[in-house]
């Protein structure tokens, strides 16, 4: 969302997540399963040898302090998994997950509850709300848990019921919400807490397309305010490439791919998230900016011929209506008025219509 | 064929399990004959005050009140609120009015028993599988177990009369309320639950903010079973000495007074009718997932 990547950071990355080495077996023994990962047995294989489902495999992977960090998979995926690994509601077979450098799998009881009372919310796919209690007591309950006065907790609730547009809902029960507007108290509840780091499984997948699109919206306006660090867990490929700075792919238990969603869609890991991203709608994920590299030698330098300027991270599609519209080449604009270069129609038009090849040497690692 | 295939079932094998039993009661109420005085004294007591309570609340009041309950538990609908408050009128119209405060208080305090002893233990069985495995075949065993046969020893700790009465009700009644708990508790939305989870709540907030209140109108279902099974002992507890309408189920039985025994009968079926109409609407009633309250 924020384009940090592009931009590139003066101080090198600030790590607020790192997963290193997580695997999570489930079955009667998982310990003992440990070994045939290390071999690198298939899961297919440990399934029938022993009976024991493998969720991840060897998962590294560090999110970076306030982007928003996209898991993408199909069901099975083991991308739910990962998440609940996060914050602990599953605890991993083997390997480690630290917050701000802190080992939260070394956390006591006492330490976990206070780590998810503070640090983390989470929005759950089918709400969890409580369906007894109204909205206004579902988007206090973090901080009741917490042990928060009545007065502060009602006040703080409901500045978040407000900012997330549910003002004058407060005593309504979620079953009287649509699934938008449930979902939005989700949201609310788990800011409410004030935590550092968003957990968000599926959190839109069970809204029609409509709603859905709505909330990503939504999700992305609050995001430019508050700049969460957000693990958001989806199987729908726009989705991860309209919401995440950066974009994880799992498949089997196995993290395939890591990149900007630039990086997914024009240079896949393998084919299978080539196959993944060959729908993909490219005029809205690459930026005029990535067009620019479509461009034939020194097509680029014709200042002179631009109809019209861009800036460089308008979508291509909005930089192809603007070609269309001033009928020739336009300047694409970086920062402080520099031009970047000139885009043609036939540049961005082999932008548009690219079958990206398999990334040669590409290490998955984050 | 070998003479030992028509053999009869081995002597030597016999397990004296009637001996045992009949030691260790005798020796229960030799060794801890206060402990039981004690039990029964109490629960007399209790059961004295709940019976004079309610033998003093004028009749009308009581319907009053039972109406406003059912009003309040259907939703807030008169008919049903009329017609089951003037089944009690017609039971006193049968001239069992008294008979029926007193089952009513026998009642009463069995069911608050098993609410007070079943509900904790269906919490504890909820939360462990080991329990549950253990509790599941003793549960069985209480309700199926013919109660003629812990109607004896009840009434050796307990003598006869009311008391007895109430312990042999719950003994009888408390299995559904346990498993009911059990059940609730464990149907609850493991979605929800996780969410009490990643917000930190600790297990007791999470058994009184979640798991309990969403558990509530399946809780209220085994209260409703306990009740309709405890009503079902009416009789049979009359046998041990109880008074009230059972009875004169069994007066009606012992003169050949079948008039009376169908009176006092169709009082019992209208006290079972009024509290069931009551207790399932709570359970509706608190259901969150039904809409309109």
């Amino acid at each position: 969302m924020a384009n940090r990547h592009e931009e590139g950071e003066p101080n090198g990355p600030d790590i607020h997540i790192e997963v290193e080495d997580l695997s999570k077996v489930f079955g009667p023994d998982p310990e003992s399963i440990v070994p045939l990962l290390r071999e690198g047995v298939s899961k297919d294989d440990i399934l029938a040898r022993t009976g024991h489902t493998v969720g991840l495999r060897d998962i590294s992977l560090r999110v970076e302090r306030g982007e928003t960090f996209v898991v993408m998979g199909l069901s099975g995926s083991g991308k739910s998994t990962l998440v609940r690994c996060l914050n602990r509601l599953i605890d991993p077979t083997t390997g480690h997950v630290r917050l701000d450098g802190e080992d939260v799998l070394a956390l006591g009881p006492r330490g976990l509850r206070d780590m998810r009372r503070h640090k983390m919310g989470m929005v759950f796919q089918r709400f969890g709300l409580l369906p007894h209690r109204t909205v206004l007591a579902n988007v206090t309950f973090g901080l009741r848990v917490q042990g928060v006065g009545l007065a502060e907790r009602r006040e703080r609730a409901n500045a978040w019921i407000e900012r997330v547009g549910l003002a004058g809902y407060e005593q309504a029960l979620p079953r009287e919400l649509s699934g938008g507007m449930q979902q939005r108290v989700g949201l609310a509840r788990a800011l409410c807490t004030n935590p550092e780091v968003l957990l968000m499984d599926e959190a839109f997948s069970a809204l029609d397309p409509l709603i859905r699109r709505e909330m990503q919206g939504e999700l992305v306006r609050l995001q430019q305010e508050l700049s969460k660090t957000i693990v958001f867990i989806t199987h729908d490929l726009d989705e991860a490439l309209r919401l995440g700075d950066r974009v994880a792919v799992l498949k089997d238990g196995f993290l395939v791919q890591v990149g900007t969603p630039v990086e997914i869609v024009t240079r896949p890991a393998d084919d299978y998230v080539r196959a993944f991203v060959e729908d993909v709608d490219r005029s809205r994920v690459l930026r005029a900016r990535d067009a620019l590299k479509f461009a034939a030698p020194r097509a680029t330098e014709r200042v002179e011929e631009a109809r019209g300027r861009i800036d460089a991270n308008a979508t291509l599609g909005e930089a192809l209506a603007v070609i269309a519209d001033g009928g020739g080449p336009v300047a694409v604009m970086g920062r402080n008025d520099r031009v970047l270069g000139v885009l043609d129609g036939t540049t961005a038009l082999r932008a548009l219509t690219e079958r990206p090849e398999v990334a040669k040497g590409h290490s998955p690692a984050a | 064929m070998p003479p030992f295939l028509t053999q009869p079932f081995p002597e030597a094998w016999r397990i004296p399990l009637r001996g045992w039993t009949n030691d260790g009661v005798s020796w229960l109420v030799a060794t801890y004959g206060d402990v039981f005085r004690g039990i029964t004294d109490t629960v007399l007591l209790l059961l004295v005050r709940v019976e004079r309570g309610l033998a003093a609340l004028p009749w009308w009041l009581v319907v009053l009140l039972v109406g406003l309950l059912v009003w309040h538990a259907s939703g807030r609908r008169i008919w049903p609120a009329v017609s089951l408050s003037g089944l009690l009128v017609l039971v006193g119209t049968f001239g069992l009015w008294p008979q029926m405060m007193t089952t009513l208080a026998i009642m009463l305090i069995a069911t608050l028993f098993t609410i007070v002893i079943g509900i904790p233990i269906g919490i504890a069985m909820a939360r462990s599988d080991r329990l549950k495995m253990l509790l599941r075949p003793l549960l069985d065993g209480m309700q199926t177990m013919p109660s003629f046969v812990y109607l004896v020893p009840v009434v050796m700790f307990f003598g006869l009369g009311n008391v007895a009465a109430i312990i042999a009700t719950f003994v009888y009644a408390v299995p559904p309320i346990i498993r009911l708990t059990d059940l609730g508790l464990r149907l609850v939305d493991a979605e929800v639950l996780e969410a009490a989870q990643a917000f930190g709540a600790s297990e007791r907030q999470t058994l009184t903010w979640v798991r309990l209140p969403l558990a509530l109108p399946t809780i209220m279902a085994g209260v409703n079973q306990t009740i309709m099974m405890a009503l079902a002992m009416v009789v049979l507890a009359s046998m041990i000495g109880a008074r009230g309408l059972g009875q004169e189920v069994l007066r009606g039985l012992q003169r050949g007074n079948v008039g009376l025994g169908l009176e006092a009968g169709l009082a019992i079926v209208f006290v079972a009718i009024v509290m069931d109409r009551i207790t399932a609407g709570y359970s509706r009633r608190w259901d969150p997932t039904v809409k309109g309250r």
